[in-house]
């Protein structure tokens, strides 16, 4: 039985998220699985002989790879006898630099490491982070796939992502016959607008070693590791086989990353009763021993376990952290759909948003989720305005930056043409006007026509058959007029001279530059030190497209000369009984011509006199220079008026109904919330003002209550207000009005409905 | 020369030391000699010397694994793909006898001299061999 209030809450999307208790025995616990083993070594003559516990006997081919290759023995015995606590300390103290943190973790066991880092608190973690990963500049890197596999949109949405700063693109395939295409899109795609970023498809190791090969890809990301040995196998791998093929990739000059993360070796059965960040910290141990620059993890494609078990999303931070106390790279995952509930992605998200990482998402899905086909995607192309506001307001570089939809269409349209040009001059499969439309407008794959997906496929099987590469996309791309395009290509595959990007932490800049941790080493001691926003960059991440001038706004149609109300001289004391004074405030109907809700002043101030009139009593209408507080313009107002009732406007709208004897601040009625007033609200407040006068009975004038008008208007508000007070002159008298231009403007048929017979 | 470092990144301080192993130089390599046919992707290959100054890098910032990794792909460089491919293959769980891992080791070693990538397999056919 539950209450409605309840029910409703149990339908939340936080509720569609699934938890479960701990349960060490299969691997269901992020630290401290009771069967999790004790830090500890033991070195006989230069050989490792016990780790944490295990004697060499005992050794699977994980601890045999981590003691070959992974610890410094030279420095191991001293630094595993440092207490832990005293080494989590060291993480956050700023005193203690970087690198003599790399060298004391380069010498730690993987039960000594999860220890140190389970003395952290998550805001130390997000401390220790910010300190520890590799490059200074953080950068981020997006998902590029749809469902159609269609290569226009490939383009045009790489060309996109690419404008909005992402450095890294990732796509993978549906059907994996489409590889060689969908990498030819990408790599055309990424390279139209400012370009440049490194791209890659995710496939089967040997496809994606021939992708590389032929100069469609620029790096690959595929090498997944796992902390068990069973895990390992069925991942039809082991340590010496992925550490061979980096070396293989990087012989060819193509940059790695490998894969790993918390959840898989449970997920598969395989975990041996270890909790999830043990075995995570021997995955980054034998990445680090692999030689490989850089890992992504943060669970990655599993991320949904871990955050249904206590402690979850701090578990995965503590992932990510240790990758960087191993110096490594990080793509810090967030990139497959983690929950249901956008508080909970966000809040998750923060934890590598704010202390930055080398790629905060190891794939953003810059389109939408329905087209992602590397199962959701956490955030999408409609969170990206989300994000840009995110960056602004925690005035945090998370990699991107707002662009304008003339830009975003601009490139699009290029990309999917220059797509369309090079399926021409390579006879593959043409590539139709509509297509080139619909990629450039679509919102995704559903807006795209259908193509012969058997003659593509037919002609990505043989374009790789017939050894063609990115050399005959360059060659098709000059020839057609995308010489640009056909440069920047050219100049990424030129980098593969150098090893520039073979570097840890590399991305590639427009040049292209390359900026790794060895000529961006992250240098952060505290305030004043590591990443800053420079000036350009704070500025970009500001210029929001919907941020507004505040100088420009209300003031849309001040602009034209004159207005609707002239000024009759000095506002004398009205001694008849009879009226009542409409005052209205300094910018009114001047520098500002409408409320706050868009309602013309002259409206506003017709509706007002029409209420009047109804009561058979005579408006008069002056304007107040000395204040635009409202409580004071219905004050002074009143002090002129013959009835002694007065009605006080400001420019937004809000109004206020007093009397000369009252106490400024005091009134008879008031209406601060100008977003619930409408023409018939000031038609009444009129009415009222005049039963005021002859002393009738009055209903308050109803209002609506709206609990989201604080959070929409004040903003408008603020700023309406500032103009009004800008156009305030302190010893200025009130100034009597003639508004007979208006009534004459307004025509008379409303005047005389008005007035009673 | 003060810092190795100081050099990176070599296609910005260095391209006079960037050639392929097929004998082109980094300023050979432009549009028009893609577009000539004279180049193929063969020749946008990463020379063994030039990963050793990589490697010779990443160790002087603090990374000898990753300059270990740098300094086997050197060796790679003359290493056809197929046969790297089949090393690959051989080294995958259960595919090969310690003998045959050992045999590939020698054949890396006599025929590409590369010891380094030699021995790192020969490490491995020890580790696989441990019941």
């Amino acid at each position: 039985m539950k209450s409605k209030r309840l029910d409703l809450s149990s339908r939340r999307p936080i509720n569609q998220d699934s938890f479960i208790q701990e349960w060490p025995e299969t691997g269901l616990i992020l630290f401290n699985s009771p069967f999790d083993p004790k830090p500890g070594i033991r070195i006989s003559r230069g050989r490792l002989c016990e780790l944490d516990g295990k004697p060499e006997a005992e050794f699977d081919l994980i601890d045999r790879f981590i003691a070959r290759y992974a610890i410094d023995l030279t420095r191991a015995e001293a630094a595993m006898a440092l207490d832990s606590t005293e080494v989590a300390r060291r993480l956050i103290d700023i005193g203690v630099p970087r690198r003599e943190l790399v060298e004391l973790f380069g010498a730690l066991t993987p039960a000594k490491i999860v220890e140190v880092v389970n003395r952290l608190n998550t805001v130390e973690m997000m401390m220790a982070l910010q300190k520890m990963r590799a490059r200074r500049t953080p950068s981020n890197q997006a998902h590029v796939t749809n469902r159609k596999e269609n290569p226009a949109l490939l383009a045009a949405d790489a060309a996109e992502a690419v404008e909005r700063g992402f450095s890294e693109l990732e796509t993978t395939v549906g059907v994996s016959r489409y590889a060689p295409f969908n990498a030819l899109a990408l790599l055309i795609g990424s390279q139209t607008g400012r370009g440049t970023a490194l791209t890659q498809c995710a496939v089967e190791e040997a496809l994606s070693l021939k992708l590389a090969l032929a100069g469609l890809t620029t790096y690959a990301e595929t090498l997944s590791v796992y902390g068990t040995e069973k895990a390992f196998h069925d991942g039809d791998d082991t340590p010496w086989s992925k550490a061979f093929l980096a070396s293989a990739y990087a012989s060819r000059g193509i940059k790695v990353r490998f894969t790993s993360g918390t959840g898989s070796e449970a997920l598969m059965g395989h975990a041996e009763a270890k909790s999830m960040l043990y075995l995570e910290a021997r995955c980054l141990m034998a990445i680090k021993g692999a030689g490989s620059q850089g890992v992504q993890n943060g669970s990655i494609s599993c991320i949904a376990l871990p955050e249904s078990l206590p402690g979850g999303v701090r578990g995965v931070l503590a992932e990510n952290l240790i990758a960087t106390l191993m110096d490594l790279e990080l793509a810090s995952g967030n990139d497959a759909l983690a929950s249901h509930s956008s508080i909970r992605k966000s809040a998750k998200l923060m934890l590598q948003f704010l202390p930055g990482t080398d790629y905060i998402f190891s794939g953003y899905s810059s389109m939408p989720k329905e087209d992602n086909l590397f199962g959701g995607g956490n955030f999408d192309a409609h969170d990206l305005d989300d994000y840009n506001v995110l960056q602004r307001d925690m005035q945090v570089d998370g990699g991107l930056r707002p662009v304008s939809d003339e830009a975003v269409l601009k490139v699009r349209r290029r990309a999917a043409q220059a797509v369309q040009a090079v399926f021409r001059h390579l006879e593959l499969p043409p590539v139709s006007d509509a297509e080139v439309e619909a990629a450039t407008r679509a919102e995704s794959s559903t807006d795209m026509p259908e193509r012969d997906v058997v003659g593509d496929l037919e002609a990505a099987g043989r374009f790789l058959e017939e050894g063609r590469s990115g050399l005959d996309a360059i060659r098709a791309l000059a020839r057609e007029g995308f010489d640009d395009i056909a440069r920047k290509i050219l100049a990424l595959q030129k980098l593969r001279l150098s090893g520039d990007h073979l570097q840890t932490s590399a991305m590639v800049l427009p040049g292209p530059r390359v900026v790794s941790a060895v000529n961006d080493p992250n240098d952060y001691r505290g305030p004043g030190s590591g990443y800053s926003l420079s000036p350009d960059r704070r500025q970009e991440i500001a210029s929001l497209n919907q941020a507004l001038d505040p100088r420009e706004m209300g003031r849309e149609s001040s602009s034209e000369p004159g207005g609707f109300l002239r000024e009759a001289g000095e506002a004398r004391v009205g001694t008849d009984p009879g009226e009542i004074v409409i005052a209205i405030g300094p910018a009114f109907g001047t520098e500002l011509r409408s409320t706050l809700l868009g309602i013309p002043h002259q409206e506003v101030l017709q509706a007002m006199i029409d209420g009047i009139r109804a009561e058979g009593l005579r408006p008069r209408v002056v304007k107040i220079y000395a204040t635009s507080d409202c409580g004071f313009i219905g004050h002074r107002g009143a002090q002129l008026s013959g009835s002694g009732i007065a009605i006080g406007i400001q420019s937004k709208g809000t109004t206020i109904i007093h009397q000369r004897d009252l106490e400024p601040l005091n009134n008879l009625e008031l209406f601060p919330q100008a977003p619930n007033l409408d023409l018939s609200s000031y038609r009444t407040i009129g009415q009222n003002a005049a039963k005021y006068a002859k002393g009738e009975p009055v209903a308050p004038v109803p209002t609506r209550i709206d609990n989201t008008a604080r959070l929409k208007y004040i903003v408008r508000t603020t700023v309406l207000h500032l103009h009004e007070t800008r156009q305030v002159v302190k010893d200025r008298k009130p100034r009597e009005l003639d508004w007979s231009p208006m009534q004459a403007a307004a025509g008379s048929g409303a005047v005389e409905k008005a007035l009673p017979a | 020369m003060s810092n190795i470092t100081d050099n990176y990144p070599l296609s910005e301080k260095r391209p006079d030391r960037l050639t392929t192993p097929t004998g082109a130089s980094w300023k050979d390599i432009d549009l028009q000699s893609v577009l000539d046919g004279t180049l193929s992707m063969s020749d946008l290959r990463i020379a063994p010397e030039t990963l050793e100054l990589q490697a010779q890098i990443a160790e002087s910032a603090g990374r000898s694994q990753l300059a270990d990794n740098l300094r086997r792909a050197a060796e790679l460089v003359r290493v056809p793909e197929s046969k790297i491919l089949e090393v690959y293959q051989a080294l995958r769980p259960g595919r090969s006898t310690p003998g045959e891992l050992e045999s590939l080791a020698d054949e890396l070693e006599s025929q590409y001299r590369a010891g380094r990538c030699a021995r790192f397999l020969r490490e491995a056919a020890q580790a696989y061999d441990v019941p």
